[in-house]
């Protein structure tokens, strides 16, 4: 039950994107076709997951022991960069056609704040290994969500004669406003 | 220029519709709802929908006229709409000021920033109403009861919460076991003042609450009113029956099984139909022909859709209605949802 609160906390409550607003940069930058912002959902949900997890382990057995605090947002950036390089090295050998698939989404994700914001949450909010894991899997959907959503209305936008002020990037924030206003519906479902 | 031939390729069908005709055939619907709300809310309800529906037009006319510089299309009728929408979706007590706003809000950002009419994902009215209920939670909440036009009311401009609202207030209540849904239907529901001390309780028979005695924004308060609407609605195939039918039964079974499984915590779904703005919600807003889905099965998701969303956000959701905001989510997966269910091309043959 405590997995399910996360889980739906991250999703739908305090939504990475549009509650929280982290992870804008590829929410906005990689939202223009369905299929990209798939391919860019799948890359950080697995991202985020194994960032997180490897994160934890570094804070538990490495800055705590030896009172390295100060140390944890830079220890994480590297983590998570040359993290990402790992990902990116073993999936070309061992699994092309996801690598191809992910593309240039897999070295984009070293830069997406969300993928450090949510290390440093689980961090914040003290939770174990496994709440971790799950959280940040929720937040990886709840990303996955908020573009896919984005993209659709995105793609339904580029049939429309918007006026030549708006279009393109302004209308899109537009559409992330009013999104981010609709999901203020869900406020205080759960607790987290 | 009139005189051009259209030529195109058949079938040759003329249907005798314009976006004109159904517009104003809406507009027709929403006249019962809004003589109940004069009746109920006196001269205010008069003010709220005029200053609404004025400022509605206004808006769209300087930004056409002085921004887009494209064709006039204030008299195809759709402002006005959104106007008395915005206005069914506020209290009769709302400032003058804050309905402006909403009508900024309303045409200026998520109509005419689009492009204008057809063009808007989201319907105008309700981004206008969830922004206003964001930005003055206070104001937006503060209900008049309805004290009738030509009645012997001797109170003035009493103020309570709407029946949702004074529902929730007893969430905590109900859920530690303090108090079960059958007492508060048999004493009604205990109204609070800012002070937290019981002033009133709230009527809890169907018949009331059918007419419309309740606090409650202007246009939601009457379900026989809007019902008459929608019947004049679908009788002219304005709007078809799948989104209504879809959103109503899916909120329907959905508070029906918690009720079932618990009647003295969650109250009789027969009470989440009539009470709140799901009546309004559901004819009038979900089923806007622009930011719903196209084919028929993803307009029946699209009301699934709504409905849970409505009842999950009333349960246990931090606001007391959750109608604004479900059909702006549902209106968000139109996209998608249009793209999971393309109708089949003519004459594709099934995949073997």
């Amino acid at each position: 039950m405590e997995y399910i609160i996360i889980i739906i906390g991250t999703v739908l409550v305090s939504n990475i994107v549009l509650a929280n607003f982290l992870g804008i940069c590829p929410f906005l930058g990689v939202s223009g076709k369905l299929a990209t912002a798939t391919g860019m959902s799948g890359a950080v949900l697995f991202v985020m997951t194994v960032a997180s997890i490897v994160t934890w382990l570094i804070q538990q057995y490495v800055l705590n022991p030896f009172g390295l605090g100060f140390l944890q947002t830079i220890s994480f950036i590297l983590v998570i960069a040359s993290l990402v390089q790992v990902v990116e090295i073993i999936l070309k050998k061992v699994s092309p056609p996801l690598y191809q698939a992910l593309g240039v989404f897999l070295p984009l994700i070293t830069t997406n704040c969300a993928i450090l914001g949510v290390a440093l949450l689980i961090i914040q909010k003290d939770f174990n290994l496994l709440q971790g894991t799950v959280y940040a899997i929720g937040n990886s959907l709840g990303f996955a969500l908020a573009l896919i959503l984005f993209a659709g209305l995105r793609e339904h936008l580029e049939l429309m004669d918007v006026p030549k002020g708006m279009r393109g990037m302004p209308i899109a924030l537009v559409v992330a406003g009013i999104l981010s206003l609709a999901f203020m519906g869900f406020a205080n479902l759960v607790k987290i | 220029m009139d005189n051009l031939l259209t030529i195109s390729g058949s079938p040759h069908v003329h249907a005798n519709e314009s976006i004109k005709k159904i517009m104003y055939s809406v507009i027709y619907a929403m006249i019962p709802a809004m003589l109940v709300s004069f009746y109920f809310f006196g001269l205010d309800a008069v003010r709220v929908l005029a200053i609404s529906v004025v400022a509605c037009v206004l808006v769209e006319f300087l930004i056409q006229k002085y921004l887009i510089k494209g064709d006039l299309t204030i008299n195809d009728g759709s402002a006005i709409i959104t106007g008395v929408l915005l206005a069914f979706n506020v209290p009769s007590s709302l400032s003058t000021w804050i309905i402006i706003v909403g009508a900024i809000v309303s045409i200026g950002i998520a109509k005419m920033a689009f492009g204008g009419v057809g063009k808007n994902p989201f319907n105008p009215a309700l981004v206008g109403r969830v922004f206003l209920l964001i930005s003055f939670p206070v104001q937006m909440t503060t209900w008049p009861i309805a004290k009738p036009l030509f009645g012997n009311s001797t109170l003035d401009a009493v103020t309570g919460a709407t029946f949702l609202g004074n529902l929730k207030d007893q969430v905590n209540n109900l859920e530690a076991g303090k108090v079960t849904v059958g007492q508060l239907i048999e004493k009604g529901l205990p109204q609070y003042n800012e002070l937290g001390d019981i002033v009133g309780y709230q009527v809890t028979n169907y018949q009331d609450l059918l007419l419309g005695q309740m606090g409650g924004s202007l246009g939601e308060i009457s379900v026989i009113a809007l019902i008459l609407g929608a019947i004049f609605m679908l009788a002219k195939k304005t709007i078809t029956w799948q989104i209504p039918v879809a959103y109503l039964g899916s909120a329907f079974v959905f508070a029906g099984i918690f009720w079932l499984i618990n009647p003295d915590v969650y109250i009789n779904p027969l009470y989440h139909m009539i009470a709140g703005g799901l009546i309004l919600g559901v004819f009038y807003m979900a089923t806007d022909m622009v930011s719903s889905p196209m084919s028929v099965k993803g307009q029946i998701v699209f009301g699934i859709g709504c409905g849970v969303i409505t009842m999950v956000i009333r349960f246990w959701g931090g606001y007391p209605e959750g109608v604004s905001f479900a059909i702006l989510i549902m209106n968000a997966f139109a996209p998608v949802i249009n793209r999971g269910f393309k109708p089949a091309r003519f004459g594709k043959l099934k995949m073997v």
